[in-house]
């Protein structure tokens, strides 16, 4: 795997002390990496680093932003319950997200797998084809489909049920997420399922398991680094998607992004928005990590 | 009746039929080896007694139940698949123990069982490393332990020794059939390898085109190819046409060509050849270490060695000579080969020829 890398060739994959190559070695890796570095810190690290200055800041609704070191703000999101409600609203969201997308993604991509080629082709084509369209648009397209007089409801008057308010709700925002996400899901898994020898099924037939043991014990097992990677993504796009809960949710029905637009653009306070983003960003990254630790750790060794 | 039989089996994909009418009867704690160059059904028979393939037409029927249309998770035969098959997400113990915890085997036994399965295939101390953690051979090695550890009435094998390199495979091809004799199961092996097939087998069924073309033990398949298919896939062979000049109930006179100094061979017809006649034209086979080398006027016919091949026991001669190019194989005494380019003469027994067909008339 590291064999672009100028390390000494260790015989002994276990072993920990692996003789280094001397600095001088690894120059030409960090000059090809410069580049990319470069914008990195530019566009990413930079803007982070000033977000995290503002975030200490005092705000005067008469002066803006008054340079400070002062932990107010962090204070003021932390103890109010307004703040607790829009993340824990945030996290059950993605949480919710996360879970339709592997119940739906994961058998989506096995299916998908074992299709023939001219609809394996078609159907990976319509999986795909929603990130081809502006969030925006869908977000608007779902609008159309569950307002008041939308479709859904039209279709409940015909039975004469209804009609509900299904737009502004979460139900809306999940929906509508999940429809963004599948993708992200669907080809982690999907890559996972090329690797899979599909003579193991058979292996696993062959010793008496039976398919739906098979699929549970051998198959899902082995498309869990899938998932898992599918998951992080899902989950972290999810936790702080803007436009989809922005435009489904409504003004009433905030989630952390849609909050900390709220934050610069309405109150024009920008340290306290400053602040809800950061937190936002600082409690992904714990979710993230932990999930990836607990499960990843359980799955390098034997599946890499 | 036997243990394992296939009776008229066929498959067919669309138009093509893979498997033809084969029809095979093997008996318990036999070890027979289906071997064909590659698309010749082999591996689809396999499949089909396996139960992954379903048969389009005939019978299988194992200790005297017919399993044709049995689900392969019902049938509990022990497989080997060509890639292993291993799980990856299990350690060598789970993958060895599946098969007995799918058999509600309690755990006590259950364990007893899977340090005995490793240790016949010498296993035994990496029961905790997973399949990526070892090498082909041993892999090689769980699979087996993970197909014999159930104690399948059936053993099958699919190309198992393909992935391994040649040292490796001629060891292992010893201690498979080491470890079948021990435990007796009957078992059948899918190769393309003839040597393979050779060394180890009760039985060879050779395949060609979805058709068993001859069901023999190797060394009579060796010795009496039934055509020229399976004399030239079976070792290596030098054929050579002939006319007969005399019949005398099975034994016939061959003439090798008419400026050949001495013409008349016998060669001995097998039973299911009555039709030949005097005058018929044939195809005959003589072995390369059936050929013997000469003084240069010496022997039956005069030959001109055009190249030479060191095999290390042996010496590989290709001559030049009137009965066209003649593979010769010498043991290596140790003394110094023939140069190439140098005049033989090239001698052989008569019962060395073997009858192989009678062609097609000319004109």
């Amino acid at each position: 795997m590291a064999s672009t890398l100028p390390a000494a060739d260790n015989p002994d994959m276990k072993s920990g002390n692996v003789r280094r190559a001397p600095w001088h070695a690894f120059l030409p890796l960090w000059l090809m990496c410069a580049p990319a570095f470069l914008l990195f810190v530019a566009l990413v690290l930079v803007p982070l680093l000033m977000t995290l200055v503002l975030t200490f800041y005092r705000f005067d609704p008469a002066s803006g932003p008054i340079a400070a070191f002062q932990f107010g703000n962090y204070a003021e999101v932390l103890s109010s319950s307004y703040y607790h409600t829009i993340f824990l609203r945030t996290f059950g969201i993605a949480f919710l997200v996360t879970l339709l997308c592997i119940v739906i993604g994961t058998p989506e991509a096995y299916v998908l797998s074992r299709m023939r080629d001219p609809y394996r082709s078609m159907f990976l084509l319509v999986i795909l084809a929603p990130l081809l369209v502006s969030v925006v648009v869908r977000a608007f397209g779902w609008s159309m489909l569950l307002n008041t007089n939308g479709l859904v409801n039209q279709a409940f008057g015909l039975v004469g049920l209804g009609p509900y308010k299904l737009e502004y709700t979460t139900f809306a925002i999940v929906i509508a997420l999940v429809h963004v996400m599948l993708p992200f899901m669907v080809i982690p898994v999907w890559t996972a399922l090329q690797k899979l020898d599909p003579q193991t099924e058979n292996a696993a037939l062959s010793l008496m398991a039976s398919p739906a043991t098979t699929l549970r014990r051998i198959v899902l097992p082995q498309l869990t680094p899938g998932i898992l990677s599918g998951s992080l993504m899902v989950f972290g796009l999810s936790a702080s998607a803007f436009a989809i809960p922005g435009l489904l949710g409504g003004r009433r029905l905030k989630v952390a992004a849609t909050a900390v637009y709220d934050e610069f653009l309405g109150s024009l306070n920008w340290p306290l928005g400053a602040t809800i983003a950061l937190l936002l960003l600082v409690a992904n990254l714990i979710v993230m990590l932990t999930y990836y630790r607990v499960l990843e750790r359980k799955y390098t060794r034997s599946l890499g | 009746m036997s243990f394992l039989t296939l009776s008229d089996v066929t498959k067919s994909f669309g138009d093509l039929q893979a498997v033809a009418d084969v029809n095979l009867s093997v008996e318990k704690g036999e070890f027979v080896s289906l071997l064909g160059p590659s698309g010749c059904g082999k591996t689809t028979t396999l499949q089909m007694i396996a139960g992954f393939v379903e048969t389009t037409h005939g019978r299988i029927t194992l200790d005297g139940h017919d399993i044709t249309h049995m689900k392969p998770n019902k049938r509990g035969l022990g497989i080997v698949f060509q890639s292993y098959a291993l799980f990856p997400h299990m350690s060598v113990a789970d993958n060895v123990g599946f098969g007995l915890e799918m058999r509600n085997i309690d755990k006590a036994e259950r364990k007893g069982r899977i340090r005995e399965a490793l240790s016949l295939v010498r296993l035994d101390a990496l029961a905790h490393r997973f399949p990526r953690e070892l090498s082909g051979g041993q892999r090689q090695r769980v699979a087996l332990a993970r197909a014999i550890v159930i104690a399948p009435p059936v053993l099958l094998l699919d190309e198992p020794m393909s992935n391994l390199d040649a040292k490796l495979r001629e060891d292992m091809q010893f201690e498979l059939r080491g470890i079948q004799r021990k435990i007796g199961t009957t078992t059948i092996m899918v190769t393309h390898d003839q040597s393979e097939a050779l060394s180890i087998s009760d039985r060879v069924v050779v395949m060609e085109a979805g058709r068993i073309t001859q069901i023999d033990t190797p060394y009579e398949a060796y010795e009496r190819p039934e055509n020229r298919f399976v004399s030239q896939f079976i070792g290596k062979a030098n054929m050579l046409p002939g006319t007969v000049v005399a019949r005398d109930g099975d034994a016939i006179r061959i003439d090798l060509g008419h400026d050949l100094a001495e013409t008349g061979h016998t060669a001995q017809l097998p039973a299911r050849e009555r039709v030949v006649g005097v005058g018929d034209a044939v195809t005959l086979c003589i072995r390369p270490e059936k050929l013997r080398l000469c003084a240069p006027n010496a022997g039956r016919v005069p030959a001109t060695v055009t190249s030479r091949f060191f095999l290390g026991s042996q010496w590989l001669y290709r001559l030049d000579s009137r009965l066209g190019e003649v593979l010769v194989c010498c043991q290596n005494e140790g003394t110094e080969p023939l140069p190439e380019g140098a005049t033989v003469g090239v001698d052989w027994n008569s019962e060395a020829i073997r009858f192989i067909q009678r062609d097609a008339h000319h004109g």
